[in-house]
């Protein structure tokens, strides 16, 4: 696997983490704030593990590669970059439609002919199981309610963008939707450069140092 | 010089950095000890990928090698952890200090959410269930107890 491959999966769990996280103290109830910092955490976790991989392709190392990259640089897509921390509905949708294509993509790599991908696609896949549970518990939840239906209406463009276009049939099947045009991973929206500034704040603050 | 005996049983001694009642033995983390001259060879697998505890743990086994006089190699193995690798010991620690140990995982990986099978650690109840599938780390649940009124967090099966 190449790691422009790599980095797509990377950022994109970095990014998501990133977003998920912005719910931290402030979710409708207090299990959600516990869920979503959780979730959080993993999703940063797993991007690690891909830059780990990414960085010995590049000979560099992941936080160089999570941090010291410009926002143009980065690989993600579109849908993890919005900030949601305000509705919750958008962010639902993004999650069951995130985590729903994480598991086909996942699902590919299972089979990788790089033992270390298909070792470490095996393992994430285990430690989403969690995210997928809460994903489609609230999916199911919300299903009849015209905000997240609108939410899912929207961002369903976004989220077939998240897998190359051979996977997105799969996607279609597993959330009972036609597939339209994509919005593809070619740019980035207006939420990811605050993100990034934010985001590598404190490392750019001095440059090289070890903390 | 230091025998892979002596260096399982300076690593039996490292407690778990967020659930000290569990050595990295008892967790399961350690896979394998090879000792050759002055070098000793570790190979260790992180719980959860997301684990803030990783470098701790690696940094800990490092030292008390050290400690033993020899020079530490510990290695992240690829293959990924499993809750079934808890020892019976550790699950026999586990429940004596109030936290549900993790249910096998054959049965079916939705093990988490099913009522009925996991047993309160205080009472032994088996009338619980589920509050947050999430909880203050990466590898527990927190679950209720509704015979005895008690929450109780459980290790989640990976």
């Amino acid at each position: 696997m190449n790691a422009q491959e790599l980095l797509r999966l990377a950022d994109d769990e970095l990014i998501l983490g990133w977003r998920n996280s912005e719910w931290t103290g402030i979710a409708p109830f207090l299990e959600e704030d516990v869920a979503f910092s959780s979730i959080a955490q993993t999703e940063i976790g797993h991007a690690r593990a891909w830059y780990e991989l990414a960085a010995n392709e590049l000979e560099t190392d992941a936080d160089s590669l999570a941090f010291d990259r410009e926002p143009d640089e980065y690989l993600c897509a579109p849908l993890v970059e919005m900030r949601m921390a305000d509705d919750w509905a958008r962010t639902i949708a993004r999650h069951w439609l995130y985590e729903t294509a994480d598991r086909i993509r996942i699902q590919v790599l299972l089979n990788s002919v790089d033992r270390k991908v298909a070792g470490l696609a095996e393992k994430i896949d285990r430690e989403e199981t969690y995210h997928r549970i809460h994903a489609e518990m609230w999916a199911e939840r919300l299903r009849d309610e015209p905000k997240f239906r609108d939410a899912v209406d929207e961002l369903w463009p976004y989220a077939l963008g998240v897998l190359p276009e051979e996977q997105r049939s799969l996607f279609c099947e597993a959330v009972e939707r036609d597939e339209s045009e994509a919005i593809e991973r070619s740019g980035h929206t207006e939420g990811l450069r605050p993100l990034w500034e934010e985001m590598t704040m404190v490392r750019r603050s001095v440059p090289g140092a070890s903390w | 010089m230091v025998t892979a005996e002596r260096v399982w049983e300076a690593l039996a001694e490292i407690p778990d950095p967020e659930i000290p009642v569990l050595s990295l033995v008892d967790l399961g983390v350690v896979r394998d000890v090879e000792v050759d001259g002055e070098r000793v060879h570790v190979g260790f697998t992180p719980t959860f990928l997301g684990c803030p505890a990783l470098e701790v743990m690696r940094d800990q086994m490092a030292e008390r090698i050290r400690e033993l006089g020899a020079e530490p190699d510990v290695e992240v193995l690829s293959e990924g952890w499993s809750s079934d690798w808890i020892t019976e010991e550790g699950h026999r620690k586990l429940s004596d200090s109030g936290f549900a140990p993790p249910s096998g995982r054959a049965p079916a990986t939705l093990v988490q959410i099913q009522t009925g099978t996991h047993p309160c650690p205080y009472c032994g109840s088996t009338d619980t269930r589920l509050d947050n599938l999430f909880g203050p780390t990466p590898c527990r649940s927190i679950r209720y107890c509704n015979a005895c009124r008690q929450p109780f967090e459980q290790f989640k099966t990976l």
